[in-house]
């Protein structure tokens, strides 16, 4: 009996992500909420049935009994939240909230699965991002105020902590990415990105003639030097793309696109050149089963993961994750496909795709320049470092890094996308 | 106003470029998904494999005429048991799915415990908690072939590969001695033991001094070097010396008067010595290298790379015992034989292939494999060219007793001396029969450890494995 509901759900669940993904594409097509309203709460219901039975599968394959309990706070959790948004935020915008939650939801199923201890401290950290959620929409009003007339300050504050970091922050996987206070791990250069889209949208707001541009762009080659030194690839590539995405959405002029991607082709190569991690990483991309004991040890494991799991899946408990090396951050897309299969891995990008697009539909929307440029900062901080991600763990492009937004185990990245989502709420809620 | 419209079309640009990079990423994905990951999970670092096999109860590996060659069986009380038919016969080639792997049980891992049946039969299966069955392989081994090559090879110790150089696939493969793949768990600690290395695969895994068979090389590179063959003449005395280094003539031979054909049509180490000493040390090295010498044969059978160290700085003695087959040059017999059916080919390597198809356990076909060039060792010219010279080999030289009515070989037969004692030497032939039509086509290469000359050992073995294919 249990095995009958184990195996059957492997199939419904992939079932349902797949109608879910769906939805969201479909409500495209209709103007105004009121037409869109069934298929947001059709959304809801595959969320909840995913997120059940997720935890049915785990409790009856004999894993911790307080995982049903665990289950029923969050999923109390997360419906409180869709209907407590909709009741403080009516003109919020709907497929965002429930993206955001699916996303958190396919985490929290993950991440119970590979480690309950993370996934439960996983969920505070949501928890509390959630609640910052509620609010930060309602700060949105503000957000004028406090960047367009302190600008310097979020670009010196951002310079500074990666350079604390920098100096003080301790190796982790040889990048010195994090510092850790009473106990709780920070990766600053989650929470520094927000803040250098803020400055990067203020300055071109206020003007953007050549001078304008050149003390931008010094600052943001500081934000993106002190990556670089860091080692921190990854976050120093992110930096650059949404700089060189905003500096051409505020100029209008399709050279400083150019200009960017031939900079950033140069760099590449001259990072090739200097620096050994570079070349590894390039190494274990091209070929990595020459490099099986070694470099390409992770990448490897993650494809034998997707490769074994196949369209299907090996279901829910039944795969090896755990043999791939830092499962539960950089390669959680490699556990679902394991696991979920690879059709729910396909329908989890589709979901990223609809995030992006809304985000880009929203900025296309703002008359205003402040506003138009953080949108589109936050959706291409969110859209490529998506693609780096999911193309790094499925050797599309060589491995940077960097986690999958809402679905990685990390406090910081979770919050900080949370805070990303609430931010385009509230350009939302401010300018429909 | 104005503004705002170009503003919203730089915004458009965004979206499509990030747009074409996320479907490019799914359409890689997915492409990877169906077409490129069953060749990359089937490796022993991939520990999903040990899963699979509780829920695909392993498939079967059959002949080229659908005979089992290795099968799985369920015991009345329900357990699984792995049968392997004919014993220690196919033993290295098909292997063993048990200790590690090794053979087909381990290049087609994946595939055998992988079940394509039909959906709605997996998912009942699935659900009723009922193992499915695994894809079976259909290799391109012959069963009566490779019975021949096994009983020929007896109690010798050496290795037997027949391969059809048209198409690439591989129909018989020995390895002497062998093990029984059906006791293997319980006599593995044994066998791990003994001396004489009975689990590994001499065909694929054994580095041999390739002998007087490597004079094809060296003649290949003598043609590169020299465009008129037919000038070439020696004088054998028996010895050849060149700066102090000295090579005799195998059991002392003197040959007497040779052109080059009858030099290597006779084998003589003298005159070969002679040619070596002419060559260019570089050129012979990219020659070996075009020949796949230092480099991964393209086999998925784990096999030993060939070594070839001449270089530029190496000294006389090694460049005049290189060119006869003596130096540090290392080769296995699939090598060997591989350079052997690009020979016959007309220079073209065909891929190696020892799966022929895989079908699901009724029979429907989900994956045929095709012949593929592989790589182009050497030119039409230079292949006709060495044809014409191996098969002086039979009609003139040391292969005589492969004179048939009833085919047609050219070959290269060797023996080379290893180890210290004077003497003791590893028989080789290498070589490819015809028909007179010219379709049916087998390269065959022998190896006997130990036995002797390449003439007296290797060469009737050779024909046994001829009379057997045309018979």
């Amino acid at each position: 009996m249990n095995n009958i509901i184990i195996e059957l759900s492997k199939y419904f669940i992939i079932l349902c992500i797949a109608f879910y993904a769906l939805n969201g594409f479909i409500v495209f097509r209709y103007k105004t909420h009121e037409d869109q309203r069934g298929f947001y709460v059709m959304q809801n219901i595959f969320m909840v049935m995913i997120h059940a039975a997720g935890f049915a599968v785990l409790v009856l394959e004999g894993r911790d009994v307080s995982m049903v309990t665990f289950y029923c706070v969050t999923q109390l959790v997360i419906i409180a939240f869709v209907i407590l948004y909709r009741v403080i935020y009516p003109a919020s915008q709907p497929l965002i909230v429930n993206n955001m939650c699916m996303l958190l939801t396919i985490s929290l199923v993950i991440l119970a699965r590979l480690s309950y201890s993370k996934c439960q401290k996983q969920f505070v950290i949501a928890a509390a991002g959630m609640v910052l959620a509620l609010v930060i929409p309602f700060l949105m009003k503000f957000s004028h105020l406090v960047f367009m007339h302190l600008t310097w300050l979020w670009a010196l504050a951002g310079v500074f902590v990666l350079g604390v970091v920098f100096v003080l922050g301790r190796a982790t996987y040889g990048s010195k990415l994090s510092f850790t206070l009473k106990g709780i791990t920070f990766q600053p250069s989650e929470a520094v990105k927000l803040l250098f889209v803020f400055f990067v949208a203020a300055m071109f707001a206020k003007s953007t003639t050549l001078k304008q541009i050149i003390i931008t762009s010094v600052f943001a080659m500081a934000h993106i030097g002190i990556l670089a030194l860091s080692k921190d690839l990854g976050s120093a590539l992110i930096f650059f793309v949404v700089y060189v995405f905003m500096l051409y959405v505020a100029t209008r002029k399709l050279y400083w696109l150019l200009a960017g991607m031939i900079l950033g082709a140069v760099s590449a190569v001259a990072g090739y050149r200097l620096f050994a991690h570079v070349r590894t990483r390039f190494i274990a991309w091209k070929d990595p089963f020459s490099v099986i004991d070694g470099q390409g040890y992770q990448i490897t494991q993650s494809l034998f993961a997707i490769g074994t799991g196949g369209w299907f899946g090996m279901g829910l408990g039944q795969g090896t994750p755990n043999k791939i090396p830092v499962v539960e951050a950089d390669f959680i897309f490699s556990a679902i496909s394991e696991e979920l299969g690879c059709l729910f891995g396909l329908c989890i990008i589709l979901i990223c795709i609809s995030n992006f697009l809304m985000f880009l539909n929203i900025a296309i929307k703002q008359s205003d320049l402040f506003y138009r440029l953080v949108a589109l900062g936050m959706a291409v901080i969110y859209g490529f470092q998506m693609f780096l991600t999911i193309g790094g763990v499925t050797k599309f492009i060589p491995l940077t890094g960097v986690t999958l937004p809402l679905v990685s185990y990390g406090g910081t990245s979770v919050l900080v996308t949370i805070i990303m989502f609430s931010v385009i709420q509230g350009i939302y809620c401010d300018n429909g | 106003m104005e503004n705002k419209k170009n503003s919203d079309i730089s915004i458009y640009i965004v979206m499509f470029i990030f747009v074409a990079l996320f479907l490019a990423m799914m359409g890689y994905f997915a492409y990877y998904v169906q077409f490129s990951s069953p060749d990359d999970i089937n490796n022993s670092y991939n520990p999903r494999q040990e899963k699979l096999a509780a829920k695909v109860i392993r498939g079967a590996i059959l002949s080229s005429d659908r005979k089992p060659l290795a099968c799985t069986e369920l015991t009345p009380d329900g357990r699984e048991i792995r049968r392997y038919p004919y014993g220690g016969i196919f033993a290295h080639v098909v292997g063993y799915s048990t200790k590690g792997r090794y053979g087909i049980e381990s290049i087609a891992n994946i595939s055998l415990l992988t079940s394509n049946a039909d959906i709605s039969e997996r998912i009942s299966n699935e659900m009723a908690d009922q193992k499915s069955i695994g894809d079976n392989i259909i290799s391109t081994l012959d069963i009566e072939l490779q019975k021949c090559a096994y009983e020929t090879m007896g109690i010798y110790k050496g290795s037997i590969m027949v391969a059809e150089p048209k198409t690439g696939r591989i129909l018989a493969m020995v390895s002497s001695p062998g093990f029984d793949p059906g006791t293997i768990d319980q006599q593995w600690d044994e066998l791990n033991e003994m001396t004489t290395s009975p689990l590994m695969n001499r065909t694929t895994q054994g580095l041999y001094p390739p002998g007087s068979t490597f004079k094809m090389i060296t003649l290949l590179e003598y043609f590169r070097e020299n465009k008129n063959p037919e000038e070439y003449s020696f004088n054998c005395n028996g010895r050849f010396t060149a700066e102090d280094v000295t090579i005799n003539c195998f059991h002392g031979s003197v040959h007497g008067k040779l052109d080059l054909k009858k030099s290597f049509a006779k084998s003589c180490n003298s005159s070969f010595a002679n040619i070596g000493y002419g060559l260019k040390s570089n050129a012979f090295r990219s020659t070996a290298k075009d020949l796949l010498f230092n480099e991964e044969l393209p086999i998925k059978l784990s096999h030993k790379m060939s070594s070839f160290t001449l270089e530029k700085s190496s000294d006389t003695e090694e460049k005049l015992h290189t060119a006869i087959g003596q130096g540090k040059t290392l080769v296995t017999p699939l090598h060997m034989n591989l350079i052997t059916q690009a020979i016959a080919n007309k220079g073209m390597l065909e891929k190696p292939c020892l799966i022929d198809r895989i079908e699901n356990y009724k029979g429907v076909v989900i994956k045929q494999y095709h012949t593929e060039d592989e790589k182009r060792l050497m030119t039409s010219e230079e292949a006709d060219f060495l044809t014409e010279y191996m098969e002086a080999v039979i009609t003139e030289g040391t292969g005589s007793k492969l004179m048939s009515e009833d085919y047609y070989v050219a070959g290269k037969t060797g023996s080379a001396e290893y180890g210290q004692v004077k003497g003791d030497s590893h028989s080789w032939f290498t070589g490819f029969a015809r028909d007179e039509s010219g379709d049916k086509c087998i390269a065959v290469t022998v190896l006997v450890e130990g036995a002797g000359t390449g003439s007296d050992y290797a060469v009737p073995m050779a024909k046994r494995i001829f009379d057997c294919y045309y018979r």
